[in-house]
C-alpha cells in the first residue's frame, strides 16, 4: 500500500472520518462493558448522566475540565513547535509547589495583589521546570521526551519529599500534606454557591489569549514555522533556539497555572494526589483538539466528561474506571489515524 | 567506608545483576525497532501488560516459560498495533508511542480489576527459583552476582548475544541496520521496508514484554499497579547510553543497575538515615538524564529514526 | 536499423498507465528493448521518465498495462521480483545505508534473510571480480558515507552487476557527475553492452543520448511523443519533440560588471558531517555579472552557499559586503545585508510546505513593516504583498490563501524568486535554481536573474549542470575539494577544459603559480 495526498477532501473525508473514529470510539467502550459483564447500553447511558445528567455532574465536569485545559494549552503550544513536552504534570505540581510556598503566609498582601503574585510564581515554576528540558535540546541535542518524562518521576519525588519535610502540615495527622493557603490566596467562586471557581475563567482567558497569540503576533508565527519546518525557519531567519525557548517557557507556564488553579481553586493545599496524571491527559486533549488553543476547551470537556462520567458509572455499574483511560487512548489513536486519513488516501501499489 | 563494603559484597552484585534484568529485555526490544527506524514509546505500557499477562497465565495454572510466553505474546500484540500505526500509516511515532503506553497500561488495569474485582492484596505466585549454575557459582563474588541467578536473568544475557549476532552477522540484522539508516537502500535491493519495520517493531516489543514479566515473575512475584514505574523510559535512555549497541546497551543497563542497587544498599545506611530516602529514589532518573546528556553529542543515531517511509516518495 | 531483426525483445512494456489523482503521469505507453542497444528515454523534467522507470522497476504499481520481461510476465509492484527477473536500476537519488560499508551495501537482500552467515568472502571476490571487468573501481570496505558522488554511482551499478542484472536502468546517471566521469560512464555501458546487456538510459540532456543511445523514445507530458533512431536524428529534431515547440533560450547580453560588492578573503569552514568545508577561498562577486560556480557536488558549494546567506561564519578569513567587513553574520544578517537568495532545495528549506503561499511570502520580513508592528501581523499588508508576487512573477496558484505545497515545483520556484527579488537585494545568490524545473519555468527564472544582473545586481550561480553555468555566468570559478580555481572569463574554457578542474587537477599548479 502507500499514501497518497488528497488535494481537496472534501465535507465527507474531513467530518466523515473523525465521526467514524468517534464511533469507534464508542463501540470500543461498548465492547468493554460487555468483557466486563454489563449491559453497554445502560453503561453508555450511565457515563453520559455521570457526565452532563445533573448540575452536580455538570459543575463536576467543568471543575475536571479546569486543569486540562492548562495542561492541554500547554501541550498544544508545545507540540506546535515540535517541543515534545511529556512533562506537564511535573510542571504543574512546581507550579502548585511555589503557589503554596508564597500562599501559606510567606506573603502577607490583599487577595487582588496577592492572587496575580501566586500566578505570577506558578508561571515562573512551571516555566523554570521545561527551560531545562529545553535548553538540553538546544543546546546538545538531547531528545526531550525522555528528559521531561523523568522528570515527572523527579518532580512527584521532590514533593513526596518536601511533604514529609519541611513543608509537612502539623495539624496534617500524618499524612504528606502541606498547610492550607490563607484565605485571601484562595480563588474565588464564579457564581456564589456554585462549586464552580475562577480557575475555569482563568482557563478560558488563557485559551483564547493563546489562540490570539498563535494566529496574530509574530511569535505564534515563528511557532508554527519553527514546528512545521525547522530547516526553513532557520534560513529564512527565525532565531530557531530563541523560540523554541519561548515555547518552552510559555509551555511550562501554562501548566503551572494549572497546578495554582486546582490547588487555589479546588484543594486550599498540596497533596501527592493533587493531580491524577492532568500532565499526561493533557497530551490527549491537545491531540484531540488538534493543537487548535480552542477546540483544547472543548476536547478537555469532552474529556473530563469522560472521567467524571466513568468515575460516576463504576459506582453504580461496577465497570471499573479504567475504561475512561482505555476510551481516551483509543480516540487518540483512531483520530490521529482519522485525520491522517483525511490528507492521504490509501491506495495500491 | 561504607559505600567500600558495599561495592566489594557479592549480594550487591548479584543485586545489580537482578535489576538490570528487565532492563536488559527492554532496553534490547528498544534497540530492535529504533535501529530499524521507530522509535517505540509504547515500552512502558507494554511492559506494564507483559508484567500482568505474564502473571496472570502462571496465577491461572500456566506454567512459568508458559507466562513468559504469554507476556511476550501480550506484547508483540500491542507492539503490532503501534506497527501498523506508526509504519504503513507513517503517523507520528511520538503520538503513536504515548497513545500505546496509555492504552496498554489502561487495558492492563481494566482486565486486572475485571479478572480480580474483589481483590485487596494482589495474590503472590509461585515465581522463577534461582539457579545455581554447577562449579561457575562457586567462583567467589562472580559466582553468586552472575550464576546464582533465575533462569529468567540468564535468559536476559543470552538474548543479549543473539541480539548482537543477528544484528552483525546475518542478512536480517544486515537488512535492519540499513532500513533505520536509509530505508530507500532496502527498497531497491528488493526487501520489504514496511514488513522489516513491522517485525521489528513487534519483535522488539515482544521483548519489552519479557521485561515487564521479569518483574511479576521472577523480581516481586505478584502483580501491583504503577510497578514499572518509569523503567520503559529508563530503557529508552539506555538505547542512546548504549549508542543504538546491543553489547554497551548491556554495559548500560548493568552500570545504571549497579547505581540503583548501591542507592538502595545507601538508604539502609548511616547516610541513609540523614538523607531522605527521595533522593535516593530519584537517582536512577537522574542518572539516565545524566547518560543522555553525557552521549548526546557522541552517539550516532540510525539516520532514518522517526522519519516514515511512503512507498514511492522521495 | 540498429533495431536489428535478429535481436530479441528482452522488455516488452505494453500500454503502461499510471495516474495520480487527476494526473496522468504515463498514458499507455508501450515499447520494446532489445538485447545488447542502449535507448535512452527523454524528456523534460515532469514528463514521466521516472514514473515509467519506477513502475518498471516495481516501486510502483501500474493502472493498466502489462511489462514482459525475457518473454515472462513482471509481476506488478515488487522490486524483487525486477531484480530476479533481471532488471536492475541505478536511481537519481542513490539509494546507499551510509552506515554500511561498500560491500554490505551490495550484497544487502541478496542472501536469504533468515540464513545464518552472510556470505561476505564470496562476495568480496565477486565484487573484485566485477569492478574489473566494468571498469568499476571502488573499495569494497569503504563506508558509503564517506564516497564521493561518483563512487556512489559505481556501487549503485555494481550493486545491479552483482545480481546479474541483464537490463540496466539508469536515471538522470550523469546530473552530478564531471565530464570525465561521464565518459567512463559511457566506458561502462558500452563494455556492458558487448557483454550482452540492455541499458535504458533518462536524460533530459540531449548531446549524452545522442553520445550513448542507439534509440531514442520521447516522453512528453506522460505520452511517448516519438521514437527516432539516433543516427538519424539531431538535437534540433529531439529538442522540439521533447517541448513540443522551439525552445528559447534565455537572451544574455553582454555584462558591465561594476564595483566588487561581496568579497571573501582567504576564507575556511568547517566541514559539516560528509561536506567538505571551504579551504583558504578568495571569491570576488562584482555588480552586474553572473559568477557562476561550477563543481561535483559534494565539493564544498554548500559550504559557500551556507557562508553567503548566513548560515555559517568563516573559520578563518574576511567576509567583506559592499567594502565594509562583517563581525556579525546571520540569515537576517544577510538579509539585511540585501542579500536575496534562493535555496537549493526549495521544498526543505526555501518553503514551509504546510504554510500558505502569503505565509511563505513574508517568510523572511515577516518581522518588519509593513508585515507586523511591534509582534503584530497585519494580515491585511501581507496578503497585498502576496498577491503582488503572483502577479508579477506569474506564479499560478487557487491564491494566496493556498497551501504551498499544492504547487508545482516552478511555480514555487517563481514565488521564492519574487520573496527574493521584491526585496530589492543587491547580491543574489542562487544555488541550483532551476533543477527538476520543466523548460518554460526554467527560461522564466533564467530570464529574471539576467534582467536583475542588468539592473545591477551580483549574481552568484551555484549549479552542477555545467550547461547551465556555460550559459548563464560570465564568469566562471570551479570548486573541487573546498578550493576555488581562477576566474574563466566567458567563451575562455571548454567543457572538457572545466571537467579537468572539476576533478580537482590544476589547483596545486595554479597555486603554485600564484606563489
Amino acid at each position: 500500500m502507500r499514501l497518497e495526498p488528497v488535494a481537496d477532501p472534501g465535507w465527507t473525508r474531513t467530518l466523515g472520518l473523525p465521526a467514524l473514529a468517534l464511533g469507534g470510539t464508542v463501540a470500543i467502550a461498548m465492547a468493554l462493558a460487555l468483557i466486563a459483564g454489563s449491559n453497554p447500553l445502560a453503561v453508555l447511558g450511565l457515563i453520559l448522566k455521570g457526565a452532563v445528567g445533573s448540575k452536580f455532574a455538570l459543575l463536576e465536569t467543568l471543575n475536571r475540565a479546569t486543569p486540562l485545559i492548562f495542561t492541554g494549552l500547554a501541550v498544544a503550544v508545545a507540540f506546535r513547535a515540535k517541543l515534545w513536552n511529556i512533562g506537564a504534570e511535573a510542571q504543574l505540581y512546581m507550579g502548585a509547589l511555589l503557589a503554596v510556598v508564597l500562599g501559606t503566609g510567606a506573603v502577607a498582601l490583599p487577595s487582588v495583589l496577592l492572587i496575580p503574585v501566586l500566578m505570577a510564581a506558578a508561571i515562573t515554576g512551571g516555566a523554570l521546570m521545561l527551560l531545562g528540558p529545553a535548553f538540553l535540546k538546544t543546546r546538545l541535542g538531547v531528545d526531550e521526551v525522555v528528559t521531561t518524562l523523568l522528570l515527572n518521576f523527579v518532580m512527584i519525588l521532590v514533593v513526596s519529599m518536601l511533604l514529609e519535610g519541611p513543608m509537612k502540615d502539623p495539624m496534617g495527622m500524618g499524612w504528606p500534606k502541606s498547610e492550607r493557603l490563607v484565605p485571601d490566596a484562595r480563588l474565588p467562586r464564579i457564581v456564589t454557591g456554585l462549586r464552580l471557581h475562577w480557575g475555569f475563567g482563568l482557563a478560558l482567558i488563557c485559551a483564547v489569549l493563546v489562540w490570539v497569540m498563535q494566529t496574530r503576533t509574530t511569535l505564534g508565527y515563528e511557532i508554527r514555522a519553527v514546528g512545521l519546518n525547522r530547516r526553513a525557519a532557520a534560513f529564512a531567519g527565525i532565531p530557531v533556539t530563541v523560540v523554541v525557548i519561548k515555547t518552552a517557557l510559555i509551555s511550562g507556564g501554562l501548566a503551572g497555572l494549572a497546578g495554582f488553579s486546582e490547588v487555589a481553586g479546588l484543594k486550599g493545599s498540596l497533596t501527592l494526589d493533587l493531580s491524577p496524571g492532568f500532565g499526561y491527559t493533557g497530551i490527549i486533549v491537545a491531540m484531540l483538539a488538534l493543537l487548535n488553543p480552542l477546540g483544547v476547551i472543548v476536547s478537555a470537556l469532552f474529556v473530563a466528561g469522560i472521567f467524571v462520567g466513568a468515575d460516576s458509572m463504576s459506582r453504580a455499574a461496577g465497570v471499573p474506571t479504567y475504561i475512561a483511560d482505555i476510551l481516551l487512548a483509543s480516540a487518540l489513536l483512531l483520530m490521529v489515524l482519522a485525520i491522517m486519513l483525511t490528507r492521504f488516501r490509501v491506495v495500491r501499489g | 567506608m561504607e559505600i567500600l563494603d558495599i561495592l566489594i559484597s557479592a549480594s550487591f552484585w548479584a543485586a545489580a545483576v537482578r535489576i538490570a534484568s528487565p532492563l536488559i529485555f527492554a532496553t534490547l526490544g528498544e534497540l530492535i525497532c529504533e535501529r530499524a527506524g521507530v522509535l517505540n514509546l509504547g515500552i512502558e505500557g507494554i511492559m506494564v501488560v507483559g508484567a500482568f499477562a505474564g502473571w496472570m497465565a502462571v496465577y491461572s495454572g500456566a506454567d512459568l516459560w508458559v507466562g513468559v510466553g504469554v507476556a511476550m505474546g501480550a506484547g508483540m500484540l500491542f507492539g503490532l498495533l503501534h506497527a501498523i500505526l506508526s509504519v504503513p500509516f507513517g503517523l507520528s511515532q511520538h503520538v503513536v508511542g504515548l497513545g500505546i503506553t496509555l492504552l496498554a497500561t489502561a487495558s492492563t488495569y481494566f482486565a486486572y480489576r475485571v479478572a480480580l474485582p474483589e481483590v485487596t492484596n494482589p495474590p503472590r505466585i509461585e515465581a522463577f527459583k534461582e539457579l545455581a549454575i554447577p562449579l561457575l557459582s562457586d567462583i567467589p563474588v562472580i559466582g553468586q552476582a552472575l550464576f546464582t541467578q533465575t533462569p529468567l536473568t540468564y535468559l536476559a544475557f543470552v538474548t543479549a548475544a543473539i541480539v548482537a549476532f543477528v544484528l552483525y552477522r546475518t542478512p536480517l540484522g544486515l537488512a535492519l541496520r540499513a532500513v533505520g539508516e536509509n530505508p530507500h537502500s532496502v527498497e531497491a535491493q528488493g526487501l520489504s521496508v514496511t514488513g522489516l519495520r513491522m517485525g521489528a517493531v513487534i519483535v522488539g516489543s515482544g521483548l519489552m514484554g519479557v521485561g515487564g514479566a521479569f518483574l511479576t515473575m521472577s523480581a516481586f512475584n505478584s502483580f501491583f499497579f504503577e510497578m514499572v514505574n518509569g523503567r520503559g523510559w529508563i530503557c529508552i535512555a539506555l538505547v542512546v547510553f548504549g549508542a543504538w549497541k546491543p553489547g554497551k546497551a548491556l554495559l548500560g543497563a548493568l552500570l545504571f543497575a549497579a547505581f540503583d542497587a548501591l542507592q538502595i544498599r545507601l538508604q539502609q545506611t548511616s547516610l541513609g538515615a540523614d538523607i531522605p530516602y527521595q533522593i535516593f529514589l530519584m537517582m536512577p532518573y537522574l542518572l539516565s538524564i545524566l547518560a543522555l546528556v553525557v552521549m548526546s553529542r557522541r552517539a550516532e543515531v540510525p539516520a532514518a529514526l522517526m522519519v516514515p517511509f511512503n512507498k514511492g516518495e522521495r | 536499423m540498429p533495431e536489428a531483426t535478429g535481436a530479441r525483445a528482452v522488455l516488452r512494456l505494453r500500454n503502461i498507465t499510471k495516474r495520480f489523482g487527476p494526473l496522468t503521469a504515463n498514458d499507455a505507453i508501450t515499447f520494446d528493448l532489445h538485447e545488447g542497444e542502449v535507448i535512452a528515454l527523454l524528456g523534460e523534467n515532469g514528463a514521466g521518465k521516472t514514473t515509467l522507470m519506477n513502475i518498471l522497476f516495481g516501486h510502483y504499481t501500474a493502472d493498466e498495462g502489462e511489462i514482459e520481461v525475457f518473454g515472462e510476465p513482471l509481476p506488478p509492484g515488487n522490486p524483487r521480483a525486477a531484480l530476479e527477473a533481471g532488471v536492475g536500476m541505478v536511481h537519481q537519488h542513490f539509494t546507499l545505508a551510509d552506515n554500511l560499508s561498500v560491500l554490505d551495501n551490495i550484497v544487502l537482500g541478496t542472501v536469504p534473510l533468515w540464513r545464518l552467515r552472510s556470505g561476505r568472502g564470496a562476495a568480496r571476490a565477486r565484487i573484485d571480480q566485477l569492478s574489473r571487468d566494468f571498469g568499476l573501481s571502488v573499495h569494497p570496505d569503504a563506508k558509503a558515507g564517506a564516497l564521493s558522488v561518483g563512487e556512489r554511482q559505481r556501487v549503485e551499478i555494481l550493486k545491479a552487476l552483482y545480481r546479474d542484472a541483464r537490463i540496466l536502468i539508469l536515471d538522470e546517471p550523469t546530473a552530478v557527475l564531471t565530464p570525465q566521469e561521464t565518459d567512463d560512464l559511457f566506458a561502462t555501458l558500452r563494455k556492458a553492452v558487448a557483454l550482452g546487456l540492455s541499458v535504458i538510459f533518462i536524460s533530459h540532456k540531449m548531446h549524452e543520448v545522442l553520445a550513448i543511445s542507439s534509440r531514442v523514445l520521447v516522453l512528453r507530458h506522460g505520452s511517448l511523443i516519438g521514437e527516432v533512431v539516433t543516427a538519424e536524428t539531431d538535437r534540433h529534431q529531439l529538442a522540439h519533440m521533447m517541448v513540443g515547440s522551439e525552445i528559447v533560450a534565455p537572451e544574455v547580453g553582454g555584462a558591465a560588471p561594476g564595483e566588487v560588492l561581496l568579497r571573501l578573503r582567504d576564507v575556511s569552514t568547517l566541514p559539516v558531517g560528509n561536506a567538505v568545508g571551504l579551504r583558504s577561498l578568495s571569491l570576488d562577486l562584482r555588480a552586474g555579472q553572473i559568477t557562476g560556480l561550477a563543481g561535483v557536488s559534494g565539493n564544498g558549494q554548500a559550504a559557500l552557499a551556507d557562508l553567503i546567506a548566513g548560515e555559517a561564519m568563516p573559520e578563518t578569513g574576511d567576509l567583506e559586503i559592499a567594502g565594509a567587513g562583517i563581525d556579525t553574520w546571520s540569515p537576517r544578517a544577510a538579509l539585511d545585508a540585501r542579500i536575496g537568495r534562493i535555496p537549493e532545495d526549495r521544498h526543505r528549506t526555501g518553503t514551509i510546505s504546510d504554510f500558505t503561499l502569503s505565509e511563505n511570502s513574508v517568510l523572511e520580513a515577516y518581522e518588519k513593516e509593513p508585515f507586523s508592528k511591534r509582534g503584530w501581523f497585519d494580515w491585511a499588508a501581507v496578503d497585498k504583498h502576496t498577491r503582488a508576487i503572483i502577479a508579477r512573477y506569474d506564479v499560478r496558484c487557487p491564491g494566496p490563501d493556498a497551501r504551498i505545497r499544492l504547487l508545482s515545483g516552478g511555480n514555487m520556484q517563481k514565488l521564492i524568486l519574487g520573496r527574493a527579488l521584491e526585496a530589492d537585494p543587491t547580491i543574489i545568490l542562487a544555488v541550483q535554481p532551476v533543477r527538476g524545473l520543466d523548460i518554460g519555468a526554467v527560461t522564466y527564472v533564467q530570464s529574471r536573474l539576467i534582467e536583475a544582473r542588468d539592473a545591477g545586481a551580483a549574481v552568484l550561480l551555484i549549479s552542477e549542470d555545467l550547461d547551465e553555468i556555460l550559459t548563464l555566468a560570465d564568469v566562471i570559478h570551479v570548486i573541487s575539494e573546498g578550493r576555488l580555481s581562477p576566474a574563466f572569463t566567458r567563451g575562455t574554457k571548454t567543457p572538457a577544459e572545466l571537467g579537468v578542474w572539476m576533478a580537482g587537477q590544476g589547483f596545486e599548479e595554479a597555486a603554485g603559480h600564484a606563489a
